[in-house]
């Protein structure tokens, strides 16, 4: 009996975690249209509900009653379940981000590791549809945004190592507390900034979206997709890069913590502010895909293991040099 | 060493980026320059080829004369017309049928018509969702004329001191 | 503790499936599909020990970077199985000796400890229940095992370096791209306004 009451608990939270978060994977897919409008001088999705609200529901609706087409050479099952994976995985990460002291599903101690290792086998999602589908380009997109991932995850989980090296917690709770003092984002900026760009590639968004040059490769591994499934993915994707968002917010801007601890700041409860420094980080992410221009492969590959990597490992070395002489390291 | 050092500076600190982010920031501000379509439209000029339509004189009488020039003319083959007298003499169509899928929306048919019967309205918001309701016949395009016949009389009075 | 038996038994039922499964289907990309969901039961058996931190590493180095890397290879290999199939029986033989030489030094190693007077016993690593096992791990291999864990880091270096000297060779018949070249080429290198006089031109140093 009790085990039915626990199972019963635990599949309420984790409800009380997805449902938010698809609802707002789908805002957020109306925020990233309606700022790369802004920037082009256009209007963005504003017609269905109150500001073009609802256009991502719509949008859903639409995906959910078209054909769903499976191509005849295919490999069904793969085919299938990729896109699945895909958004699951998305979706299983949000179990340990802590969206308060106590507002978090399951506080493991090692919450990073654990996000790391999910987001990596993100990569799998990508692969299966790209050799699933069984035709030329989505098998040379799903290489190339496989290789991306993997070689950006490199330099991510150097950085990581920085942030670790200062909070000396592998517990995400534990890292958001050590940066009550000062966030992250300041003593090791240039940490902070390759993140950011590590997190664009890490998730194939402009300027790291060569899966979708469609000029090269039409769309890559999603090429044969269509329908729900398509949909799967492109949501998946959302929901990775909000989760990039959070993971930025928790790593460098102090995640649920207030800005200043002072009166009117510290009164707003702490998932407030962790939305907030999610939106703002899912701003500048908006802004990337508005004005920087698509890179060459090559330039992908040498910006990720000959300058990112070396850098990050430097900064490792450095970090912890500083930290062990001026006799910071955390307990 | 190919590497200028301003050029270093440049990449190490991001500042094209940052200056570009500026700038776009500063975009989301400015005056759009879209319209709000299905609310607002652009405005339209009188010589705009949109939908066509065959015109009636005010008696009530269709204009269309079955010359045929439209149908002689018209680079797609997109007009089929067949014509008979009537019961009174006039010689009028019996059958006039544009194929609006065809149609490459030239507008020569317009210029050859010698009474003004057959015009290309400013309607361009006539999609549909079969392909069938664009094989328009003449009863379609007398319909048409009688919807639009206020635009299209004013956009024949008002480009015709240019021909 | 009955949920946890069921769960347990549900994973290594999974493990040992996709085990048998790796080198029972017939297609290559399979197999290494299975062999990741091996890889995966085997993280979350792992953790359901309590090792949490090795089971993470087990998914974060196997199944996101070797597994990927074996998967790129095997997609790429694909092809011509009837081919590799053909000297089948020919290389039986040297397959099962190696396979029985490998078999017999297992036994040696697994058997062989328990004789080995100066050998660091499991048991004799405290555990303490109030650190979590990452930071216990991470004390004892930069303690106590601190030169054997450098010492494997190097050799795996050693290795890396070396695959990556044995497959690298510089073609010299083909054009390179020189990206610093590309990317540091700025406006005031390319372009120059002039003013032209009229019936004389302008002289273009190039």
């Amino acid at each position: 009996m009790d085990y039915a009451i626990y199972f019963f608990n635990d599949l309420l939270k984790i409800f009380a975690l997805v449902i938010p978060v698809l609802i707002s994977v789908a805002m957020i897919v109306w925020v990233d249209r309606r700022v790369w409008g802004a920037v082009q001088l256009r209007k963005g999705p504003n017609v269905v509900g109150p500001f073009g609200l609802f256009q991502t529901l719509a949008d859903a609706l639409k995906y959910i009653f078209k054909e769903v087409i499976i191509p005849v050479r295919a490999n069904k099952v793969i085919f299938v379940i990729a896109p699945i994976v895909t958004m699951s995985l998305a979706l299983v990460s949000w179990a340990v981000i802590p969206f308060s002291e106590s507002l978090v599903v399951a506080d493991i101690n090692v919450g990073i590791l654990y996000i790391f290792a999910v987001s990596s086998l993100g990569v799998y999602g990508i692969i299966m549809a790209g050799w699933a589908s069984n035709s030329k380009y989505p098998f040379l997109g799903a290489l190339r945004s496989a290789a991306q991932m993997v070689s950006y995850e490199v330099s991510i989980g150097l950085i990581i190592i920085n942030v670790l090296l200062c909070a000396g917690s592998l517990n995400l709770k534990d890292i958001v507390l050590a940066q009550k003092s000062i966030w992250f984002a300041i003593p090791l900026f240039p940490m902070f900034v390759i993140f950011f760009i590590s997190a664009l590639a890490e998730t194939n968004r402009p300027p790291f979206d060569l899966p979708e040059a469609e000029a090269e490769l039409v769309a890559g591994y999603q090429t044969e997709y269509s329908g729900m499934m398509y949909a799967l993915f492109w949501l998946g994707e959302y929901a990775n890069i909000l989760l990039m968002c959070g993971l930025g917010t928790i790593l460098f801007l102090g995640g649920w913590l207030s800005p200043i601890d002072v009166y009117p700041f510290n009164a707003i409860p702490g998932p407030i502010w962790f939305i907030f420094k999610i939106l703002l980080l899912f701003f500048l992410f908006a802004m990337v895909k508005a004005i920087v221009p698509r890179y060459r492969y090559d330039q992908l590959m040498r910006l990720g293991w000959k300058i990112f990597l070396p850098f990050s490992l430097f900064w490792v070395v450095l970090t912890s040099a500083f930290l062990y002489f001026f006799n910071l390291l955390p307990a | 060493m190919n590497l200028k050092t301003s050029r270093l500076l440049k990449t190490v600190f991001l500042s094209e980026f940052v200056k570009s982010l500026y700038l776009a920031f500063i975009y989301i501000f400015k005056r759009r320059a879209t319209v709000n379509y299905p609310f607002e439209k652009g405005s339209i000029s009188p010589r705009f080829r949109g939908e066509h339509a065959l015109r009636r004189y005010p008696d009530g009488e269709e204009r269309c004369i079955a010359c045929k020039l439209c149908e002689a003319v018209c680079p797609a083959q997109a007009i089929t017309i067949e014509a008979e007298p009537r019961a009174d003499g006039s010689r009028r169509t019996t059958r006039y049928d544009i194929d609006m899928l065809k149609c490459i929306y030239c507008g020569l048919c317009q210029e050859s018509c010698p009474v003004d019967a057959i015009v290309q309205g400013p309607n361009f918001e006539f999609a549909t969702e079969t392909r069938e309701e664009l094989y328009y016949n003449k009863e379609k395009l007398l319909e048409n004329g009688d919807k639009w016949e206020k635009e299209l009389a004013h956009n024949i009075r008002v480009d015709k001191s240019f021909r | 503790m009955i949920a946890h038996a069921i769960i347990f038994y549900f994973l290594s039922t999974i493990t040992i499936l996709s085990t048998i499964m790796v080198i029972a289907s017939r297609n290559t990309v399979h197999s290494v599909f299975f062999l990741i969901l091996d890889f995966v039961s085997a993280a979350c058996l792992f953790i359901m020990l309590g090792a949490e931190f090795v089971g993470m590493i087990l998914l974060i180095v196997y199944v996101g970077a070797v597994a990927v890397l074996f998967l790129f290879v095997v997609m790429m290999l694909e092809g011509n199985f009837e081919k590799i199939k053909q000297g089948f029986l020919q290389y039986l033989p040297i397959g099962f000796f190696i396979g029985i030489v490998i078999f017999l030094e297992l036994i040696v190693v697994i058997g062989g400890w328990q004789y080995k007077s100066e050998f660091i016993g499991t048991s004799k690593i405290i555990y303490d229940a109030n650190e979590t096992n990452t930071e216990q791990l991470g004390k004892l291999i930069y303690t106590d095992f601190f030169l054997p864990f450098q010492i494997s880091g190097l050799v795996l270096l050693v290795a890396m370096i070396g695959a990556i000297l044995l497959t690298f060779r510089r073609r010299t018949n083909m054009k390179r791209q020189d990206m610093v070249k590309q990317s540091s080429r700025e406006r005031v290198d390319s372009i120059s306004s002039v003013d032209a006089e009229i019936n004389k031109g302008v002289k273009v140093n190039d």
